[in-house]
């Protein structure tokens, strides 16, 4: 391998952003027909070094070499120009457009008029080269993630790329979808092409790169070491510099009643399409009920339900025996359901107003708060400064504008704000996404110590191990109808995954009856 | 009675200058930029025109330079909006402002000057002897109107056809993935931003050369331009459903002026003649229409099922983290 040229080399990038140092004096290299895995937290500067190399952001410092060339890329044309495509985290597709006109988008040829019928039938011709399936008149928003991802990757083989840059490209994909990514990488190393895989997924790494070099908090931590005799826990200590604890300390559950009770639900998305359909589920007091899903799947379309933030056609949301079934949020807040929303800056905070603001907003109308229609301004200000000590949320005060304060301390703040309520439902859809380990922990203590005082908890989340690790049932949710349920001691993925994917589960089948 | 035909065909020639406007704007709304100061812009159209054609005696070289000043008001519409990333809605009220203001003040005493040299009107040979639509269509109309008929499907074609077309809808859509893909979102989003300042201008020049000509203050386009943004949503973006509602809303005006004339109407006392007032009530209902469709078109559900271009009034910063 040693012989082997390098297709990339980076030598000493620095990258700033406005007081972040996100890459500092970073150094990576790429060998032809390797899979590359670039490994660390969420924030250690992954993306950003691969944005850089991708033509995405300009370096402050340090030099790109390709194939023994030092070059400059100015933006990511000049990049797939070089041969080097990136496949985003968040898919850079256009849902409104069908595939081919995705993967022929930014190009200079056909120049003016497109002959769609013999361009479809190019894409198609690649496909087959590949393996890739997809059908090129689909409009993307009638994708799965699955098939999105394939249709960047033809998007960058359609340039000629050789060098693929994919940003966690497992983060949003069933396991059996990351079985079939696995092939398709397989092969397009196999002939010729070099992949960067980052990730922060020790097993993935390990399964499928050759090599791997660690970033922590900008720096190199491991450089090109192969994947070969390394172990999960080395990987882990490299990353975040300390070991790490896999499990989550939790007693066993102790359900009480029934505390939600969903009959029958059916809701249309935003586009009027059916996003729920018969949906039933039960969540009793002292249980996390834990809901797996891929995106898309009707799952933030349930949580919008049962909070009020979504009519639905059909069916009942019973709160400890009462329907609030298209009734308005506040009724949900009165029958104290905390939801921890996915759009932390949309429905979750109002960005523009202070932190004390925010965490007063589900109790505003409430004594001592407020005294009529006049808000004690004294008593929000104690109780905002209790919250944030008690929260531990970093900000500078709590007349701080909310959108100021970063994700984790965001979250911290919303959490906060929930559960001084005294929730006995608490609705939390992706708490964790985005957050870095030290936050995602904080919210797990949360969650957990809900649950020993006996709070219902239906915990939406596209983590697996998240799932896994804090809740008692696992429920599956595919195309708006409910895959079964497993107990989380003795689920397995590949059940998981089978749930995902749509085939039903544990008892499903008694259920349908 | 009411001639319907000449009722329609008086409304396909005014209904023109709604759709050069509203096409202007589809163009610049599918690439992300919304721009209220349609109405500014086709003042500042009509006054150029109607000065430079008094003053030279030229109307072409009036409506060339109409569409250019209209064109260089909706440049810093672009600046604003795009570079220092203002919100496009005060912004295009503030091209509002300077249009009615500027064109005001340029355009004092204009209406005293004179008449001015009109564009010619024509027929069109063979199509004009169809039966009931060539009287409408193709019978009596200036230039403008038939270029009108061109350019409706020359901006469907080209918006959905072509790859500048393609690359029009996605930096509208999803201006990230355009950019990832080295498409200049900026260039493109200034470029139809201008299409639809120049559109606008040509709109104006329309109004005080052709349709009902001369100069008369912000009577000249009377709110046509809003009535164009809220056609824009009413087409759905769609060129072709912006010609029918523009001709639609040219026929409507005229209808208004017209119900107003008989006493009776189908065998009764016409309301409108008997009691004058009633006609304002009439002359209000295109606008009150205009204030529905806006209501409607801005619910956030309603948006993904009218297909509005999903980055619309979003300003665009490459690599912007969160919010």
């Amino acid at each position: 391998m040693q012989d082997t040229p390098n297709a990339v080399e980076m030598r000493g990038i620095v990258k700033r952003f406005p007081g972040v140092l996100a890459n500092d004096h970073t150094d990576f290299d790429l060998r032809l027909g390797e899979v590359h895995a670039l490994l660390g937290e969420n924030g250690a500067g992954k993306s950003t070094l691969m944005n850089v190399l991708a033509g995405m952001y300009k370096p402050d410092e340090g030099q790109i070499i390709v194939k023994g060339a030092q070059v400059r890329f100015s933006s990511p044309r000049d990049a797939i120009a070089a041969g080097l495509g990136m496949i985003h985290q968040h898919f850079m597709l256009v849902p409104t457009q069908t595939v081919t006109e995705n993967i022929i988008l930014g190009l200079s040829e056909p120049h003016f008029y497109l002959p769609m019928a013999e361009l479809d039938k190019r894409v198609m011709a690649l496909q087959e080269q590949y393996g890739l399936k997809v059908d090129p008149r689909a409009k993307i928003w009638q994708l799965s993630v699955g098939e999105q991802q394939r249709v960047e990757i033809l998007k960058m083989l359609y340039r000629g790329a050789r060098v693929l840059i994919m940003d966690e490209p497992t983060a949003v994909l069933t396991p059996q979808e990351v079985d079939e990514l696995f092939v398709t990488l397989r092969s397009m190393t196999a002939s010729g092409h070099s992949i960067v895989f980052i990730s922060h997924k020790l097993d993935e790494v390990l399964a499928i790169a050759n090599r791997v070099t660690v970033l922590r908090h900008g720096k190199v931590t491991a450089s090109g070491l192969s994947t070969i005799g390394v172990t999960k826990a080395q990987l882990a200590l490299l990353m975040v510099g300390r070991e790490v604890v896999f499990s989550v300390d939790k007693k066993p559950a102790v359900p009480g009643e029934v505390a939600l009770s969903i009959d029958d639900i059916c809701a249309e998305n935003d586009r009027g399409l059916p996003a729920l359909r018969n949906f039933s589920l039960q969540v009793r007091q002292g249980e996390i009920i834990g809901m797996v899903g891929v995106a898309g799947n009707g799952q933030s379309e349930l949580a919008q339900v049962i909070t009020g933030l979504r009519g639905c056609s059909c069916g009942r949301v019973l709160i400890a025996g009462e329907d609030i079934a298209n009734m308005k949020p506040y009724a949900a807040i009165k029958r104290h359901v905390a939801h921890v929303p996915e759009d932390r800056h949309g429905v979750g905070s109002s960005p523009g107003l202070s932190l004390a603001d925010n965490l007063i907003m589900k109790n505003y109308r409430e004594s001592p708060v407020s005294k009529g229609w006049v808000l004690n301004r004294s008593v929000v200000r104690k109780q905002a400064n209790q919250l944030k000590t008690e929260y531990d949320i970093i900000a500078p005060s709590i007349d701080v504008q909310a959108r100021l304060l970063s994700g984790g301390n965001l979250q911290k703040a919303i959490l906060a704000r929930e559960m001084s309520a005294g929730p006995k439902l608490i609705i939390a859809v992706q708490p964790t996404r985005g957050l870095d380990v030290g936050a995602i922990e904080a919210v797990h203590k949360v969650l957990l110590q809900e649950r020993e005082k006996g709070t219902a908890i239906l915990l939406i989340s596209e983590e697996l191990e998240e799932i896994m690790a804090l809740a008692d049932r696992i429920v599956g949710i595919y195309e708006g109808k409910n895959m079964g349920e497993l107990p989380a001691q003795t689920a397995t993925l590949t059940q998981i995954g089978l749930m995902m994917a749509g085939t039903p589960q544990g008892s499903a089948q008694t259920k349908e009856q | 009675m009411i001639d319907w035909i000449v009722i329609l065909q008086a409304g396909v020639a005014s209904g023109t200058v709604l759709l050069f406007a509203s096409l202007g704007e589809i163009l610049a709304e599918r690439s992300g930029v919304m721009n209220l100061g349609i109405e500014g812009m086709m003042l500042i159209g009509a006054m150029t025109a109607y000065k430079i054609a008094v003053v030279t005696g030229n109307v072409w070289l009036g409506m060339v330079l109409a569409m250019v000043a209209a064109g260089v008001l909706s440049l810093l519409h672009a600046l604003v909006t795009i570079n220092f990333r203002a919100d496009q809605v005060v912004s295009g009220l503030a091209i509002n402002f300077v249009g009615i203001g500027l064109s005001t003040v340029l355009g004092e005493g204009l209406s005293k000057s004179g008449a001015v040299n009109l564009l010619p009107t024509f027929s069109l040979p063979l199509l004009s002897q169809i039966p009931v639509l060539g009287p409408i269509l193709f019978t009596n109309h200036n230039p403008m109107t038939y270029l009108g008929y061109l350019l409706t499907p020359a901006a469907w074609f080209y918006i959905n056809r072509t790859r500048p077309g393609l690359h029009l809808r996605a930096v509208g859509e999803h201006p990230a993935a355009a950019d990832a893909l080295g498409i200049n979102v900026y260039g493109l989003r200034y470029r139809y931003v201008f299409i639809g300042g120049l559109m606008a201008g040509l709109a104006g020049a329309t109004i005080s050369l052709a349709v009902s000509p001369g100069w008369f203050s912000d009577l000249t386009t009377s709110g046509q331009g809003w009535i164009a943004v809220g056609l824009v949503i009413f087409a759905q973006w769609n060129p072709w459903r912006a010609a029918a509602g523009s001709y639609m809303f040219g026929a409507l005006r005229r209808l208004i002026l017209d119900l107003q004339g008989p006493q009776t109407l189908l065998f009764f006392a016409n309301p409108f003649y008997y009691m004058p007032k009633l006609g304002f009530f009439l002359q209000m209902l295109p606008y009150a229409l205009v204030i529905l469709i806006l209501f409607i078109g801005s619910r956030e559900a309603m948006k993904k099922r009218l297909g509005t271009p999903a980055a619309l009034g979003v300003p665009y910063v490459r690599g912007e983290r969160g919010l």
